[in-house]
Parts: structure tokens; C-alpha cells; sequence
């Protein structure tokens, strides 16, 4: 048989081949200007975000490199939401170069582009092989950024941390998707469940090797998604790193990590399996994980004397609430996930955006610091109160509308069907811990507002912290009222993923 | 196109609130004045539409001035639907009415008054907002978003135990809220084609399952329940209405104990009549128990605003024993007029034990004696309304009550409306101790020597609820005559 060449279209590779390259001139860039770049290199990356973000408009959708990059809805609007939580981090981290990050500010960011860069492979591969080199192009920049402030222990334990779980975690993951392959002969997605099917017609049964698979990559999975029991990383390596790195990872990596298991679950293992074939075990295993991320999440965050700490329970259990769209797997499903990440993006970039910009101030983290802000700083104070109650989701802004949708998914399927009865139970699980949510969000309300004496910070951010609280509100206000472009946006995703037919 | 009414009931506070957080902060005057002037807008159009609607549209029992439907998420098939009958009418009235009264007893306020003012106008939208929505989505969406301003305006500017009390009202809402999502969603996906149009919805609900029926139907219980609040629901109510600054008190009992009912009659009562059947007979129970249970431990308290708190529980236990009796349109008019009557003289309550308050710095019963002869307008004034809310005829307290006893006595066991005409009674019992231990006996001249007299701007608060309160219950066939189309349809919908 003659060879073919593949078919390499590269240019719908376009977007990630310039961020590459865009980060090698960042690194170059602070070296050539003999580390004496201070901000320049900030405005430098946010710049090549932007034109990333014009590249990624104009490309379109399409196939590349054979069969091994889609550019599809869920694709690109996953690529919105990596490039804007980059976007995001980079713009609030001009506090931390400035006092602390003297000496290695091209690597800091550069470090950053890279983990984009890798989040976006990830969300256009249709294959496990490089769906996994993605996964680990987006983890190790991160071990790195985590451990920045390298005389700082607390820092170096996060990057320790974090890369021990990370590492175990990959492997787990490869380990889950070599079953997945010893079974079905291939690593692409597509091809993979037909022939699980066809395997699963011939024997009737496919034994138990799939539900090995299932657990290893839930774990593995687990892990990026600081879903409990595979979450004990997280409070610790967020309160070590960076605060920027700390909101990337809650956003961007989360992100991608969901992306993964859309593609390995709802697309590879269920979108083609009728009813009656349809081994919904990942359903079960995933929807006990997600019960045990909210309420953990939310009851642990209670407790929570550092607001960053706080944030990271609050992030374990917004994942809680993403898998319950994950897991309700007809159309309202993954519509739902993306507009949760979609309104979680704007919502705690901003909220880490102000922790950051507090922290640049007064070097504390502490939920007492916050005591009094609202009459020495009430615009930053009116600012984190609305992110935090789009956290809680309360109406009219953007978290509630993800929640909504996010509920809406399990109520619609649980009535459809009678396999899925289940998700009621989900639904009110999660519905009874937003609850025990509102008590700690609104606790950091209630420290910048009813406390009588002043905070003794005036803080004045600098511009591009400004610009990314700015983003963020408008993100959560406009996506609260007016939402319609971006769910006609997120209907394409389903069907784009083959969960219901185009 | 008409001009629209209901949106400038929403947007005009809004308006106003976005207008006072850009005048600087230290003009204290500037604020309060273009607060309680802008609310004065939403209060005349909610008068003028109280009038037009007795004039045109009270004969039937449809929708008056409606707005929409207007697609505003076409993909949840989320509309923009404003509409008002003969049950939101009166509570469009009172809010607006009382809103603006209570922005003028927010004069005193002299700390971060800017948020404050401001804050209250974004409570005056939200209330506007529920009483006049009949999309699920935007109804669910003003229930909430007053749960904002509330919890900053208890917290900010309350009592000692301020912190408590607000955030235990924002939590035991919300809890509440959750059933109600939860129930939207549910009725959402069961209709065909999908809807949350409340009229729709109270047209097909009917022929869902009993059992799907009673899901739904407790599950909106509990959400309204918790905002009337039902024993056993209302532990939230003493701490909130304590620790609340006056004026926020007065919105609390005056409007917000009011939408838990209104939604009642709205939403589940005519959406689920069989669930209703089943469960009449424990509502009423319930409401027994309300009106039993809050008149005893007001007779216990020794704080005057705690007493007043809890004679809102017995006072809305009135309601629930109306609104068991569904099938009486008597009882269901005398739960509308208890509604309005408790809006004004509770209402004026809280506004005079402020006035005390302000005074005296103490609200401990014990603490005074003799006060009638050192302070006879203001003495006058609160015994009119303390008389007014035991039910003394001649006052709206009187008709209501009367309404719902009638009403409820054919419709429901006789035995359980005998125990709670006891209600009556013990409501006399802490009101007139309340009124003997305060305002007559022993006056204590170095104590109390300095108070004053209530001032002018105190009296232009309450007068115009005195008036109203003689009004209602010398004249009451205006109400009645304004709500009767839209009962009579009602108790029709209840009886299907």
C-alpha cells in the first residue's frame, strides 16, 4: 500500500502556532532587554493574547494534521475561554512584577502563553494520544508557575505539591486511556467507539476492562478537576502560588480538564450508545464525585480564614457543579457546562483579580484584611461583592444563569427518562448546598460592608488589574441580562460533539 | 403603543438609585431628597393605576395594562411579561405607598446614607418587580434580587445583632427559593410546548398528576411559607424586624411578609387545585397554630418591636386560614384585606416604636410608664393603631378579620376557626398591656422628662396610614369592589 501524506492544513493551526512563537519572543524579549522589561513584557503578552484572539476569529472551522485537529464550536469556545482566563491572569499580575517576580518576568509570562498554548491543543484534539500531550503541555508550565516565588516555602510547596499529584495523575490518565486502546485498537476518538460498539454487539458485553479504564481516567481527571477525593492539592497549592497562577488554575485548567472529559466521556465512551447500550457507570461514579465536591467544597470553605484557601474550596465545588451538566448528558448538557465555565471564567478571574490587587497592597490574604474596604475602596468592594454573589448565583447575573442551566440540564433528562431519575438527587444536593455557598461568600460581603470602623488600605490598582476587574464585571452584569448571543452560541456544542445528531 | 406603567414601576427606582450614587457622598440632603422625591414617581403611577384600574378594568378578571411578551432568552424561552389584576392591584398600592413613607422615616439616617438610600430604591424595584411579573423566570428573578439590598440594610445599618439577623434572612430565603426553582423547573419541562408563562401554566397545570401536583405544590409552600412566614418557618422574623433600622421594618412587615401570600393566590393556589384539596385542612392547622403561637409570645415579650414581630405571625396566620378556605370568595377577599390592613398598621407600628426608640433609646416595655401625659399625639397616634390592629371595628383590622372568620366558618371546620377567634382575644390582651404598661400609670419624670414630642415629618409619615386605616374600615366596598372580578375567577381556578 503506498503511503499518503496526511492532509496538514496547518492553518487552522494558526492561533496556537503563533502563541508559541509569541511566547518564545516574550522569553527573548526580557532577556534582550537585560531583565529590565518591568511592565513592557506584561503589555507584551496581553498584546499577543489579543492578536491570538483576532487569529482564532479568523481561522474558522475546519480539519488539520490528518485527523488529529478539529476545529469545532466546542473547540473554539473553549479556546475563548483559555485565552481570556490567560488573558485575565497576565492583566492582574502586573502587582506581583513589579514587587516580587524581579528577575525572571519573561519566563513568569512566557511560562503562561505556554500553558494556553497546551490548553488549546487539548480542546481541538479528536485523540487520546494528543489529548494527553496537551494535558501535559497545560500541567508542567504550571508546576513551574506555582513554585515562582522560589525563597517563599509556602510557594515551593505548591510547586511540589502540585507536581507530585499532577504527575501521578497524568500517569493514572495514560494508564486508563492504554485499556481503552488495548480494547479498541485505536487512539482516536471517533473510531474508538465504533469499534467499542462493534466489539460490544459481537460479545454482548464488554467486560469489565472498560470500567477499569473508566475509573483510572476519572481519577486521573479527578485530579485536574480537584474533584474530592482527588482534591487535597488544591487548597494548598492555591494559597502557595502566585495569586494570578492560583485564578488561571481555578479557570483555565479547570477548563481544560473538563474538556478532556467531555471528549473522553460524553463524546468517546456515551454520544453513541442508544439507551440500551449505554453503560452509564462513569455517569454514577462521576455523579457521586460531583455530590462530594459540592458539598465538601461548600462546607469546608466555611472554615476558611484565607481567601484564597476559600476560593479553592469555592473552585472545588463550582467543579461539583459542572459535572452535574456534564453527567446530564442530552442537549441541555453540555450547553450548560459551557456557559457555567463560560460565567465562572468572568466571575473568579475578577474575584482572584481584586484578591491579587488586595494582596499587592497590604501582602495579606487574610479575610480580616478586607474588613471596612467598601468605604476606603468602594468601587473595588461593589466590584468583588458582585463577582462573589455571581459565584453564588444570584440573579439577575451571569452565575445564576450558568446555575439555572446547569439544574435545568439534570431536571430535563431526569423526567425524560427513567434510567435518570437519579439526577433529581443531584439537582437537590446541589441546589441545598448553594446554600451553605451563599454563607461564605457573602461572609467576605459582610466584612467589606458592615464593619463600622474604615479599612486603614486606600488602595489604588494599577491600569491593566483595573482593565481585568472592568472585563470581569461586565462579563458577569452583561451575561446576566442579555445572554442570548452566547447561548445561541453554546446550542452548536452538543451536536458538534455528538451528543445529539447534528 | 401604551405607555408603559409596570416597567416605570421597576426601572424608575432603579433609575433613581443609579442617580443617587453619582451626587457626592457628603451632600446628605441631596440625597435623601432625591431618593424620596424620585420614589415618588412609582407611588403616584401605583396610585394612578389603583384608581384607573377601579375605574376600567375591575370589572373582569383579566390582565390590565399588559406588557409583552417580550422574548428576552429566546433559548430558555425566558419573556418579558408584566401584567396586573385585581390581587396585585392593592400591593402595588401599598408598596408604593409605603416605600415612599418609609424613605421619608429614613430622614434620621446619618451614616454611610448614600448605600443606604440607594440600596432602598433597589428594594423598592424588587418588590415592584414581583408584584407584577408573570414570567416564572423574571418572578424568580425580583424575589431574589431583593434579597440583596435587604441584607445589606439590615446588616449595615441595624441593631446590635445586626450580622446575625442578615444573613440568617438571606439564608433562609434562599433556602426557600431553591424549592421554588426547583418546582419552575420541574413545571418548565412538563409543559407542552415548553413555558414559563404563569398564565399559561395556571391553565395546564391542572391536568398534571396528584402526585407530581403535591411536589410541586409543597414545594412552593415552603418558598412562600418562609416569606409570610408560617409557623414553623418564621424563626427568621423577631431577628430580622428587631435588629432592622425602622424604615426597613416597615417594607419588611408592610410588603415582604405580603408576596409569600400574593404568590400563594398567585402561583400554587390556582395552579394545583387538587394538592390544595389535600392539603387545606393542613394549611389551616398551620395557621391556627400561627395565630395562637405569635399572639402567645408576643404576650411574653419585653421588647415593644419583638411584640410587634411576632403580631405579624398571628396577623398572617390569619391569611393562611383565609387561603385554606378557598372556597369561600369571602374568606380569600378578607385574607386581601388582611393583607392591605396589616401593610398599614403594622406598618405604622414599627414606624412609631421607632419614633420611641429614637427618643428613649430603649424599646424595653418595662422601661416606660406613664408616657400618654408627657407625649399625648404621639400617645394618641399609637393607641389608635394598637387599637387598629386588635380589631377594633370602625378599623380596616375589623373588617378583615370579620371577612375571614365568615368566610372560613362555612368553609372550613368549625371547630378549628372557633380556637382561632381566641386569636382575637389574646391580640387584645398584648395590645392593651402593651398600651396600659407604656403610655399609662406612673410617669417617671427624671427619666423620661426630656422626650419629645413626635415631630412634623414623623406625623406626615403616619397620617396618611391613619387614614387609610379609618378608610378601609368605615368604607370597605371600594376595595372589595376593585378585587372582586379577579376572586370570583380565582376561587373558580381553585375549584377546578
Amino acid at each position: 500500500m503506498e503511503f499518503q501524506l496526511p492532509e496538514y492544513n496547518l492553518r487552522m493551526m494558526l492561533p496556537e502556532i503563533f502563541l508559541f512563537l509569541w511566547a518564545l519572543v516574550v522569553f527573548l524579549f526580557d532577556l534582550l532587554s537585560k531583565r529590565r522589561s518591568e511592565s513592557a513584557v506584561g503589555y507584551l503578552t496581553l498584546l499577543g493574547l489579543l492578536i491570538c484572539g483576532g487569529l482564532l476569529a479568523t481561522t474558522g472551522y475546519g480539519r488539520g494534521f490528518g485527523n488529529m485537529f478539529f476545529s469545532e464550536p466546542m473547540a473554539l469556545f473553549f479556546k475563548i475561554i483559555f485565552l481570556g482566563s490567560a488573558f485575565m491572569a497576565v492583566g492582574s499580575s502586573f502587582g506581583i512584577i513589579k514587587q516580587k517576580i524581579v528577575n525572571h518576568r519573561g519566563e513568569y509570562f512566557g511560562l503562561i502563553l505556554l500553558s494556553t498554548v497546551g490548553m488549546m491543543f487539548l480542546a481541538s484534539s479528536q485523540e487520546l494520544l494528543s489529548l494527553w500531550i496537551g494535558l501535559e503541555l497545560t500541567t508542567i508550565p504550571l508546576f513551574i508557575l506555582a513554585a515562582f516565588f522560589k525563597d517563599d516555602k509556602l510557594s515551593v510547596e505548591a510547586g511540589i505539591k502540585y507536581f507530585v499529584f499532577g504527575a501521578f495523575s497524568s500517569a493514572l490518565l495514560l494508564y486508563g486511556f492504554s485499556f481503552l486502546y488495548g480494547m479498541s485498537g485505536t487512539t482516536e476518538i471517533v473510531a474508538m467507539k465504533m469499534n467499542l460498539a462493534a466489539l460490544f454487539i459481537a460479545n454482548g458485553s464488554l467486560g469489565v476492562v472498560p470500567l477499569v479504564a473508566m475509573v483510572m481516567i476519572i481519577a486521573g481527571l479527578g485530579f485536574k478537576l480537584s474533584l474530592p477525593p482527588f482534591h487535597q492539592w488544591a487548597p494548598d497549592v492555591y494559597e502557595g502560588s502566585p495569586t494570578p497562577i492560583a485564578a488561571f488554575l481555578s479557570v483555565g485548567s479547570k477548563a481544560a480538564g473538563l474538556v478532556a472529559f467531555a471528549k473522553i466521556f460524553v463524546n468517546g465512551l456515551w454520544a453513541f450508545w442508544g439507551a440500551e447500550m449505554a453503560p452509564n457507570d462513569w455517569g454514577y461514579l462521576t455523579g457521586i464525585l460531583a455530590c462530594a465536591a459540592m458539598i465538601y467544597g461548600n462546607v469546608v470553605a466555611i472554615r476558611q480564614t484565607n481567601i484564597k484557601r476559600m476560593l479553592a474550596y469555592s473552585s472545588i465545588a463550582q467543579a461539583g457543579y459542572i459535572m452535574i451538566g456534564m453527567v446530564a448528558v442530552n442537549e441541555w448538557g453540555l450547553e450548560a457546562v459551557a456557559f457555567y465555565v463560560f460565567a465562572y471564567l468572568f466571575a473568579n478571574m475578577g474575584a482572584f483579580a481584586i484578591v491579587a490587587i488586595v494582596e499587592d497592597k497590604t501582602g495579606s490574604c487574610q479575610i480580616g484584611t478586607y474588613r471596612g474596604l467598601s468605604q476606603s475602596s468602594p468601587g473595588l468592594a461593589a466590584c468583588m461583592a458582585v463577582f462573589l454573589l455571581s459565584l453564588a448565583g444570584i440573579p439577575p447575573l451571569a452565575g445564576f444563569l450558568a446555575k439555572y442551566k446547569v439544574f435545568a440540564a439534570a431536571i430535563s433528562l431526569a423526567g425524560q427518562s427513567q434510567d435518570y431519575t437519579w439526577l433529581y438527587w443531584l439537582a437537590g444536593v446541589g441546589l441545598l448546598t448553594t446554600v451553605f455557598a451563599l454563607y461564605y461568600y457573602v461572609n467576605i460581603i459582610k466584612q467589606m460592608y458592615f464593619s463600622a470602623e474604615e479599612s486603614p488600605y486606600r488602595i489604588k490598582p494599577n491600569a491593566p488589574a483595573v482593565a481585568v476587574v472592568a472585563i470581569g464585571l461586565i462579563g458577569v452584569v452583561l451575561f446576566g441580562i442579555y445572554a442570548e448571543p452566547i447561548l445561541q452560541f453554546v446550542k452548536d456544542i452538543p451536536a458538534a460533539a455528538g451528543v445529539i445528531p447534528r | 403603543m401604551e405607555f408603559p406603567y409596570l416597567s416605570s414601576l421597576i426601572f424608575v427606582p432603579i433609575f433613581g438609585m443609579v442617580v443617587v450614587m453619582f451626587l457626592p457622598k457628603e451632600n446628605h440632603k441631596a440625597i435623601r431628597w432625591t431618593a424620596t422625591i424620585i420614589s415618588l414617581i412609582p407611588m403616584l403611577v401605583s396610585f394612578w393605576l389603583t384608581w384607573d384600574y377601579f375605574v376600567n378594568f375591575s370589572g373582569s378578571a383579566a390582565m390590565a395594562y399588559q406588557e409583552g411578551p417580550y422574548s428576552w432568552i429566546p433559548s430558555l424561552n425566558v419573556q418579558y411579561l408584566l401584567g396586573v389584576d385585581g390581587i396585585s392591584v392593592p400591593m402595588l398600592f401599598l408598596t408604593g405607598l409605603l416605600s415612599t413613607l418609609s424613605l421619608l422615616a429614613s430622614f434620621g439616617i446619618t451614616n454611610r446614607v448614600k448605600e443606604y438610600f440607594a440600596f432602598f430604591l433597589l428594594l423598592e424595584a424588587g418588590m415592584m418587580g414581583v408584584f407584577v411579573s408573570l414570567d416564572f423566570f423574571l418572578f424568580y428573578v425580583f424575589w431574589e434580587i431583593m434579597l440583596v439590598p435587604m441584607y445589606f440594610l439590615i446588616g449595615v445599618w441595624g441593631g446590635p445583632r445586626k450580622e446575625y439577623a442578615a444573613i440568617k434572612f438571606f439564608l433562609y430565603t434562599l433556602f426557600g427559593s431553591i424549592f421554588m426553582l426547583v418546582s419552575i423547573l420541574i413545571l418548565y419541562f412538563t409543559s407542552e410546548p415548553h413555558t414559563l408563562n404563569m398564565l399559561t401554566l395556571i391553565e395546564t397545570c391542572p391536568t398534571l398528576s396528584h402526585s407530581l401536583q403535591m411536589v410541586c405544590f409543597i414545594f412552593f409552600f415552603i418558598s412562600f411559607a418562609i416569606k409570610v412566614p408560617v409557623w414553623p418557618f418564621h424563626t427568621w422574623l423577631p431577628d430580622a424586624h428587631v435588629e432592622a433600622p425602622t424604615a426597613v421594618s416597615v417594607i419588611l412587615a408592610g410588603v415582604l411578609l405580603k408576596m409569600g401570600t400574593y404568590a400563594m393566590l398567585r402561583v400554587s393556589w390556582p395552579m394545583f387545585p387538587d394538592a390544595l384539596r389535600t392539603l387545606s385542612f393542613w394549611i389551616a392547622i398551620l395557621g391556627v397554630i400561627a395565630i395562637i403561637y405569635g399572639a402567645l409570645v408576643s404576650m411574653a415579650q419585653k421588647d415593644l418591636k419583638k411584640l410587634v414581630a411576632y403580631s405579624s405571625v398571628s396577623h398572617m396566620g390569619y391569611c393562611m386560614l383565609a387561603l385554606a378556605a378557598f372556597s369561600s370568595v369571602t374568606a380569600i377577599a378578607g385574607c386581601m384585606f388582611q393583607m392591605v390592613s396589616h401593610g398599614l398598621i403594622t406598618g405604622a407600628l414599627f414606624l412609631l416604636v421607632g419614633v420611641l426608640y429614637d427618643r428613649a433609646h430603649t424599646r424595653e416595655i418595662a422601661a416606660f410608664g406613664g408616657i400618654g401625659a408627657k407625649l399625648p399625639v404621639y400617645s394618641g397616634i399609637m393607641i389608635f393603631f394598637s387599637m387598629a390592629a386588635l380589631g377594633l371595628p370602625g378599623m380596616s383590622g375589623f373588617v378583615s378579620e370579620f371577612m375571614i372568620f365568615v368566610g372560613a366558618f362555612g368553609a372550613l371546620s368549625k371547630v378549628l376557626v372557633g380556637i382561632s377567634v381566641l386569636g382575637v382575644v389574646l391580640g387584645a390582651a398584648y395590645m392593651l398591656r402593651m398600651v396600659q404598661r407604656i403610655f399609662l400609670g406612673e410617669f417617671d419624670k427624671a427619666k423620661w422628662g426630656g422626650l419629645t414630642e413626635i415631630n412634623f415629618r414623623e406625623i406626615v409619615t403616619v397620617a396618611p396610614l391613619m387614614v387609610l386605616t379609618v378608610a378601609i374600615g368605615v368604607y370597605p366596598a371600594p376595595l372589595s369592589n376593585l378585587m372582586r372580578a379577579t376572586l370570583e375567577n380565582l376561587v373558580t381556578l381553585m375549584a377546578r
